[in-house]
């Protein structure tokens, strides 16, 4: 993994931080935090051999450009205008004149310093708390300058942590379906790409129909439908060495996979005579479990984090329901009561809530309730959407849409789409092609 | 003056009235006649496996029960498998786009099971008879409208061999 490479993460000056500056995440935030992101700072000679290796004219400017991408994204910060800048970056790092900062209503600033040192690149930041004339953080990061992205992620990780409280989701990323083609015979690729839409990566080459990819919890599996040799069956694949298995030998089709939060085990759908139940396959012995025995539909398994219990999504009662049981098969309860039909149940990483896709008088929502079903919350409509998938700090949603381009339902587009728990900071994921089935992977430097 | 401004404007209004309800019947007719009860009726899709054995299906949304004229398709296509005893076939079960893409993938199979015990009933084995669900990522009519939806829902019966 690329966090191999972070070789030294060192505290650079181990100040106490007062934190009067605090971003509350929990509501929708209306009046983001005014962020002052300097340009980091790069002597002459550091700039001349990044441009050399990276291809990049100022790769200082470029991280800041990353985390201050990153941080009006979040819909939490502001990131102020350079133009109005008054300090110079490189003298700000070293301490900044508070007053400049704060005539142009900064209230955190971010200033850096950029080096290249034995063909590595180090990124030094600091946060500063403008009103309280405070540092906050001070950090240095040294890695192979091909990961350069990363370090901007990394820091907006640590500013995000630092001014919320909470771990961010930035160095994190988006494994896709990548769809191309008319709706009739979508070429549909396996794609992976940062959580900022930047290193796309495709993974498969599109000569047979793949969907649902999902990560396991430490990002170098994933497990995914594929229908390879016209037989639809559920496969794990090794990311760095490419390597494809088929999970399990079932007698039919096997689909909607999922990791248990501890990546022992795979749970899916086998469908065989007209009914789809639930199994778990161990990944180390090779187990087969049988979960559910129903003659309905039962599928879109997903555990939740402490490993205890299984949603799902069941027709039992007639039509798509969500349904929460213990892990074993036991105990199940229907908890979706609303009006409409449910699918696509996905537990929060933090245990609390259940996402879900909602179907209702011919539209599609996303939406969130507790894990006995109560404190339903619907977080945006439209004509066609599914498949959540939470950020690793569980505030964020990311799912996919699908818009007519034309009156006559003609054209067709799907793209990926985020929005926050709160029910605001709804934004498109910029993909290379049209896109659908994201799913989030955990934090990549823990 | 006065009468001849609200003569003119009676005749505007009759003239779209005229225009808008000959396209409101127009177009209740023509899907009423290719659609009954949800199940798309008409044959614009529909390919042959022999002369007069039609290919394919259809089905009520989120439905996999068959109905009146699929049994009858199915029973054509029995007979037509009962005298090529060297044929196989596979069933293509499909869903039309108005649902979550992991369960119409499970209502798919539903479907063309529903399709292959008919066919088993009247008498052909299991054995030449192999099922997929598509869900509904291969759907026969681009449009997102329930015309077109109909003719999504569908199990289709393709030559194997």
């Amino acid at each position: 993994m690329l966090f191999r490479y972070l070789l030294i993460l060192m505290l650079l000056l181990p100040i106490k931080a007062f934190g009067l500056i605090e971003v509350d995440i929990t509501r929708g935030n209306l009046s983001p935090l005014p962020i002052a992101v300097t340009p980091l700072s790069i002597d002459d000679k550091s700039k001349k051999s990044f441009e050399k290796i990276l291809k990049k004219k100022d790769i200082a400017a470029e991280i800041s450009t990353v985390i201050e991408n990153n941080l009006k994204q979040s819909g939490l910060f502001n990131p102020l205008n350079k133009d109005a800048f008054l300090q110079k970056s490189d003298i700000a790092h070293l301490k900044p004149r508070f007053e400049d900062w704060a005539l142009i209503k900064a209230q955190a600033l971010i200033t850096g310093k950029v080096t290249f040192v034995d063909e590595k690149i180090r990124v030094e930041f600091r946060l500063w708390d403008v009103l309280a004339g405070k540092e906050m953080m001070a950090l240095a990061f040294t890695t192979v300058s091909s990961n350069w992205r990363r370090v901007g992620h990394i820091i907006t990780d640590k500013v995000y942590e630092r001014l919320t409280g909470e771990k961010g989701y930035f160095d994190t990323r988006i494994i896709y379906v990548a769809e191309e083609g008319p709706k009739t015979n979508r070429i549909k690729k396996l794609a992976i790409m940062d959580q900022d839409g930047f290193n796309t990566k495709y993974l498969t080459l599109g000569n047979e129909l793949v969907l649902t990819p999902r990560f396991n919890p430490t990002n170098q599996m994933v497990t995914y439908l594929s229908y390879f040799r016209n037989l639809p069956r559920v496969y794990l694949l090794d990311i760095e060495t490419g390597i494809q298995e088929v999970v399990g030998d079932f007698p039919g089709m096997t689909f909607a996979p999922r990791f248990s939060p501890d990546g022992r085990k795979i749970i899916m759908s086998f469908a065989m005579d007209g009914n789809s139940d639930i199994y778990t396959m161990d990944l180390e012995n090779r187990i087969v479990e049988r979960i559910t025995n129903h003659p309905s539909i039962d599928t879109s398994p997903s555990y939740s984090p402490n490993n205890k219990y299984i949603c799902f999504n069941s027709d039992r009662s007639g039509y798509q329901q969500i349904y929460v049981m213990k892990s074993d098969g036991s105990n199940v309860k229907r908890i979706s009561f609303g009006k409409g039909i449910y699918g696509t149940p996905v537990w929060s990483p933090r245990g609390d809530l259940i996402a879900f896709t909602k179907m209702h008088k011919g539209k599609f929502y996303i939406g969130v309730m507790r894990t006995n079903g109560s404190g339903e919350r619907l977080l945006t409509e439209n004509f066609y959407q599914e498949a959540p998938s939470w950020s690793p700090n569980g505030r964020v949603l990311i799912f996919y849409r699908e818009t007519k381009t034309d009156e006559k339902g003609e054209g067709f587009s799907a793209k990926l789409w985020s929005i926050d728990l709160t029910g605001y900071n709804e934004r498109l994921v910029e993909t290379e092609t049209d896109a659908s089935d994201p799913s989030w992977s955990s934090l990549l430097s823990n | 003056m006065d009468w001849d401004k609200i003569f003119k404007n009676t005749f505007l209004i009759l003239v779209t009235c005229l225009v808008l309800s000959a396209c409101a019947t127009k177009k209740v007719s023509t899907t009423s006649s290719q659609i009954q009860g949800d199940v798309y009726t008409g044959t614009d899709t529909v390919e042959y496996l022999a002369s007069g054995v039609p290919d394919r299906v259809f089905f009520a949304t989120n439905e996999s029960v068959l109905t009146t004229a699929s049994r009858d398709t199915l029973r054509k296509q029995a007979a037509w498998l009962r005298k090529n005893s060297e044929i196989t076939v596979v069933l293509e079960g499909h869903a039309d786009e108005r649902g979550t893409r992991e369960y119409n993938l499970a209502l798919g199979e539903r479907r063309a099971n529903a399709a292959k015990d008919y066919l088993m009933t009247y008498g052909i084995s299991s054995n030449r008879i192999s099922v997929i669900s598509y869900g509904k990522e291969r759907p026969v009519d681009s449009g997102s409208n329930p015309l077109a939806w109909s003719k999504n829902r569908r199990s289709v019966t393709v030559k194997a061999n």
